[in-house]
């Protein structure tokens, strides 16, 4: 589209026309060069959004096969119940071989197809970064200026666990009774503490006791290493039981959203800024290295520019690629 | 010993037809034509509609009323099934699952009707969810849920109804779905071994009587036409049997220990090409299911020569039946005892079978069992990975198939000259007609009967009583099949399987001309990416109640591995849910399966949504049995293209949906 139907476009985007909010996902996973100035055009025309500043986002994550999916499906229902509209980044792996992927969420998922309140988009990982997909962050913010909650559901492998807490206000880690490997990680610092943890496939009672009980004694071994984290000090992160297939636990998961998003209200802003300065920086960095870092002046300057580039309607990815652009040419320039 | 004419013919099979369509009074016509021509049980296929809990009344049944079977709403409909047809008598099969507790009821109350006690009903209700949520995709309910319905129906019928057959194991649809000999072998076994386990768990059958329901369970299996291999697979079967009933389960009665199994010949490896063939598979893959005296089928149906070309006709199915009669009764067959005692090569590649099948079987028990092994998604995955291995081989010519990818010069076949003519056409006014029938039902019936027989279905379905006590209850007062699968739906919700693709891996060859193939598909989606801006991005819909989901899975995994992405949803989707994805994706191309037979309803209502919603650029194409007539129709409608069976390289369709894409790119 061009530049002139862009406005046009984020106030349709704004009213959550399905189609609009569509073409604007499209735009954002354009990688060609000459969609560069349209893509930030748009992200600039849909930064204040009304919904965006009151909106959460909500980054499910956890290892495959724990019902991420069917929970997406069940805690969507529940919010649109609630009167909530819902947009949704359901994101797949791509393969390694041939760049294409399966994106298979939709099947595992049942929605009202005339509901003009819930809207989901999946996206391939794509790329070479691994974790997130390309588009994700774009995409929440396109979805974040349409709906009310956004919730991004990540592959739950790699990088993606990390590069989650740079687009969520609240990250919520899903596992299911028996996950060893979870704990270990959670107990050695490993992994970083979510915000809300889920115990999914609660169905068997005594099962379910017992690994929210073994959640409860990792949480504390980890505070005591002093595991880092998505969220800070004041918030204690809660514990919840859910079966996605009963669909039970969900309003207690509802509520635990609520009162985190609660928790983050005077922060929001900020911690979304934070999010997507180091996810610049984190692209960049595993892309060259520290080496790339201090070619460009190092951290902290690199860190000051990437605030005030964002400021001016830059997005992580255009910006990455420009760093990225510059250190080539710096390393011409040495060589 | 046949000669001197002392020792008696052992007694034929039970030959019956796979068959129904339009409306129980045109079944029930069929049915007594059939067995007037020798055949000596009925199997009844019904509709999807009846198969998934719907009535025709319902916006999801549409176009699918009386297609694929007969439309079973009410006793009114089984009555008029059944009219004339004395049930005492009969052995009827029935190819029904999620919704088996709800047609046998009706099966029970239309013979109390009759007069008939239902102590003395013999035949068989299908009732292996397990492999629908595998491979034929009409599941309703949670894997809980639907192990409770198969376990109250053993349960209610080993003393109730006790010469009934209360559950069929498939292994046929796992052959379908593309599984091994050995993996056939395995999944039907621990799918077995879930069920007894369930059955024992509800401590309804005193132990000393546990041998009363393992001598009850029966088998569905395929022959294929490897028939060396599956001959000697029946064989495997009957030992692997007989070790798990004596070992697991301590029978010690070997009647109680037999398999008993009953065939229906593979239609899948039938062909569109040069059709007449199929004839000879068919008479081949019955072979192996009849030589061995020692593992012979208990009951057979063949399908008809023209199946991969659509539904057959009355005359398509005699041909069949006539194949099983001359078998059995011209030639000598059933004078010999077992003729492969003895042979080493039989006996050492049915060891084979046995042994990796047991090791398989183990498998899966360590992995929880059957139920486990579904809902993670390994056994899909194992059998999706086969069957995309089979069809590359097919592909790739190192697996031939007479007429399809070798030998394909032809003569004009008299048989198919007039190709409109050589299948069945359901009558689309069916469909009206049976909604009307049905709100008159729903008129003159006693609506407070009704009420208060719901209402109790909601108490037991919350409880652990046998449902299949209202449920018969509920046949009598005239309650609707849609209205019995709507009640429990709201009790215990709906189920939406793995589908198995997303973490299957395909082994593709490296070198050659089928690995030169693909990398130039690649790269024209590399070129295609670079020029758009965006990966081209495929959504692949299977609309309707049709839940053979192989073909469109194998078009998902070819679809990735070219590289495209691929949004792929899952069987049973509206039209109206196929718009809403393709518009929430973004997608540049849209794919249709449908192998019901419903293609002329669904896929035109496809299309007028996508140019409403504004979406009439994209490219659609459809893939299922679909007449050459009917194509055309399509085509004029604006499907882009259309493919049926014949279209056995994927490599060439990749490469028609790429320029599709790339077309549609250069007009924007």
């Amino acid at each position: 589209m061009p530049l002139s139907d862009i406005a046009e476009d984020a106030q349709q985007v704004m009213s959550a026309n399905k189609a609009a909010v569509s073409r604007a996902l499209n735009l954002v996973e354009d990688r060609r060069a000459e969609s560069h100035a349209r893509v930030a055009e748009l992200l600039a025309a849909l930064k204040d959004a009304p919904k965006a500043a009151g909106g959460h986002r909500v980054g499910l994550t956890g290892p495959p096969g724990v019902g991420k999916s069917t929970l997406t499906s069940v805690l969507a229902r529940g919010l649109r119940l609630r009167d909530r509209t819902v947009g949704v980044v359901a994101v797949d792996p791509s393969s390694m071989r041939s760049g294409g992927s399966l994106l298979g969420d939709r099947a595992r998922m049942s929605f009202d197809p005339t509901d003009n309140g819930l809207f989901v988009r999946s996206l391939a990982t794509a790329g070479e970064v691994g974790g997130l997909a390309y588009a994700a962050n774009s995409s929440v913010r396109v979805l974040g200026a349409a709906y009310d909650t956004v919730i991004i559901e990540t592959t739950g492998v790699g990088q993606s666990e990390i590069d989650i807490v740079h687009v969520a206000d609240t990250v919520v880690l899903v596992i299911q009774p028996g996950s060893g490997d979870v704990l270990q990680f959670l107990k050695a610092g490993i992994m970083e503490i979510p915000d809300i943890l889920v115990v999914n496939k609660a169905d068997q009672d005594e099962l379910a006791r017992r690994a929210v009980a073994d959640l409860r004694g990792a949480l504390r071994t980890a505070h005591a290493v002093g595991a880092g984290g998505a969220q800070d000090g004041a918030w204690e992160t809660p514990i919840v039981a859910t079966s996605a297939t009963k669909g039970s636990g969900i309003d207690e998961l509802i509520a635990q959203l609520d009162a985190h998003r609660k928790h983050v209200e005077t922060a929001l802003l900020a911690r979304r800024r934070r999010g997507e300065v180091q996810w610049t920086l984190d692209l960049f960095i595993r892309k060259h290295g520290e080496h790339g870092v201090s070619t460009l002046g190092g951290r902290r300057l690199l860190k000051a520019r990437a605030e005030r580039e964002l400021d001016g309607g830059e997005t992580p990815l255009s910006l990455c690629e420009q760093l990225s652009r510059e250190y080539v040419a710096a390393l011409g320039q040495t060589a | 010993m046949a000669q001197d004419g002392k020792r008696e013919r052992d007694r034929p099979w039970i030959m019956r037809t796979y068959s129904g369509h339009s409306t129980a009074a045109a079944s029930n016509e069929l049915y007594r034509t059939n067995l007037a021509k020798g055949q000596t049980g009925l199997s009844v296929a019904f509709d999807l509609p009846t198969q998934t809990g719907y009535d025709a009344d319902d916006p999801l049944a549409r176009g699918e009323v009386g297609k694929v079977g007969v439309p079973i709403s009410h006793i009114g409909d089984m009555r008029a099934l059944f009219d004339g047809i004395p049930l005492d008598q009969m052995n009827t099969s029935m190819t029904i699952n999620a919704t088996a507790v709800w047609l046998l009821s009706l099966y029970i109350a239309t013979a109390e009707d009759q007069g008939v006690d239902p102590r003395v009903l013999r035949g068989t209700t299908q009732n292996d969810i397990i492999k629908e949520y595998l491979s034929r995709g009409t599941h309703i309910f949670p894997p809980a849920a639907s192990m409770r319905l198969i376990t109250d129906l053993i349960t209610y019928t080993v003393d109730e109804v006790p010469k009934w057959n209360p559950i069929n194991i498939c292994s046929y649809h796992l052959q379908e779905a593309g599984a091994t000999p050995t993996q056939e072998l395995a999944y039907a076994l621990v799918t077995a071994i879930g069920v007894l386990d369930a059955v024992k768990a509800t401590g309804r059958i005193p132990e000393a009587e546990f041998g009363k329901v393992v001598g009850r369970i029966s088998f569905f299996v395929n022959a294929g036409i490897r028939f060396v291999e599956e001959l000697c697979k029946m064989r495997a079967f009957v030992e692997l049997w007989d070790r798990v009933t004596q070992e697991r389960y301590g029978v010690t009665d070997p009647k109680q220990r037999r398999f008993r199994y009953g065939v229906q010949v593979n239609s899948l490896g039938l062909t569109e090409q040069q059709p007449e063939n199929n004839v000879i598979r068919i008479v081949l893959e019955m072979l192996a299911v009849t030589l061995s005296k020692d593992a012979r089928a208990r009951a057979i149906q063949l399908p008809a020569w023209n199946e991969a070309l659509g539904l057959p006709r009355p005359w398509d199915q005699q041909w069949s039946l006539r194949t099983q009669q001359i078998l059995a009764y011209e030639t000598d067959l059933l004078e010999y005892d077992d003729l492969f005692t003895g042979s080493e090569v039989v006996k050492a590649h049915t060891q084979d079978l046995v042994e990796s099948a047991w090791a398989e079987v183990q498998e899966v028990l360590k992995r929880g069992g059957a139920v486990e092994a579904v809902e993670s998604g390994y056994i899909k995955q194992r059998l999706v990975e086969s069957n995309a291995a089979r069809l590359r081989a097919i592909e790739a010519g190192e697996q031939i198939v007479v007429g399809v990818n070798k030998f394909v010069e032809s003569e004009p076949s008299p048989l198919t000259e007039n190709l409109d003519e050589a299948i069945l056409t359901v009558d689309p006014k069916v469909d009206a007609d049976q909604r009307a029938a049905l709100a008159r039902w729903k008129e003159t019936r006693d609506n407070d009967a009704v009420d208060k027989a719901l209402a109790e279905l909601q108490r037991v379905a919350k409880s652990d009583e046998n449902m299949m006590v209202p449920s018969i209850a509920a046949a009598h007062a005239g309650v609707t099949t849609g209205e019995w699968a709507n009640l429990l739906r709201e009790v215990w919700g709906e189920y939406r399987a793995p589908t198995g693709v997303s973490g299957a891996s395909v082994k593709t060859a490296a070198t050659g001309a089928n690995a030169e193939t693909v990398a130039r598909l690649r790269d024209r989606i590399h070129a295609l990416e670079a020029s758009m801006g965006r990966r081209p991005k495929m959504l692949v819909g299977k609309p309707g109640l049709d839940g053979h989901s192989n073909g469109a899975e194998q078009i998902a995994i070819k679809a990735r591995d070219v590289g495209f992405d691929v949004v792929y949803e899952g069987i049973r989707v509206s039209p109206e849910q196929i718009v809403a994805s393709a518009l929430e994706e973004g997608v540049h191309l849209i794919g249709l399966s449908i192998l019901s037979g419903s293609h002329l309803a669904l896929v035109p209502e496809v299309m007028k949504r996508l140019r409403a919603a504004g979406l009439g650029d994209v490219p659609v194409v459809a893939g299922g049995i679909i007449p050459e007539a009917d194509a055309e129709r399509l085509r004029q409608e604006g499907v882009a293209a259309v493919y049926t069976p014949k279209d056995f390289e994927l490599d060439n369709i990749m490469s028609d949906l790429i320029d599709l894409v790339d077309r549609q790119h250069a007009a924007e």
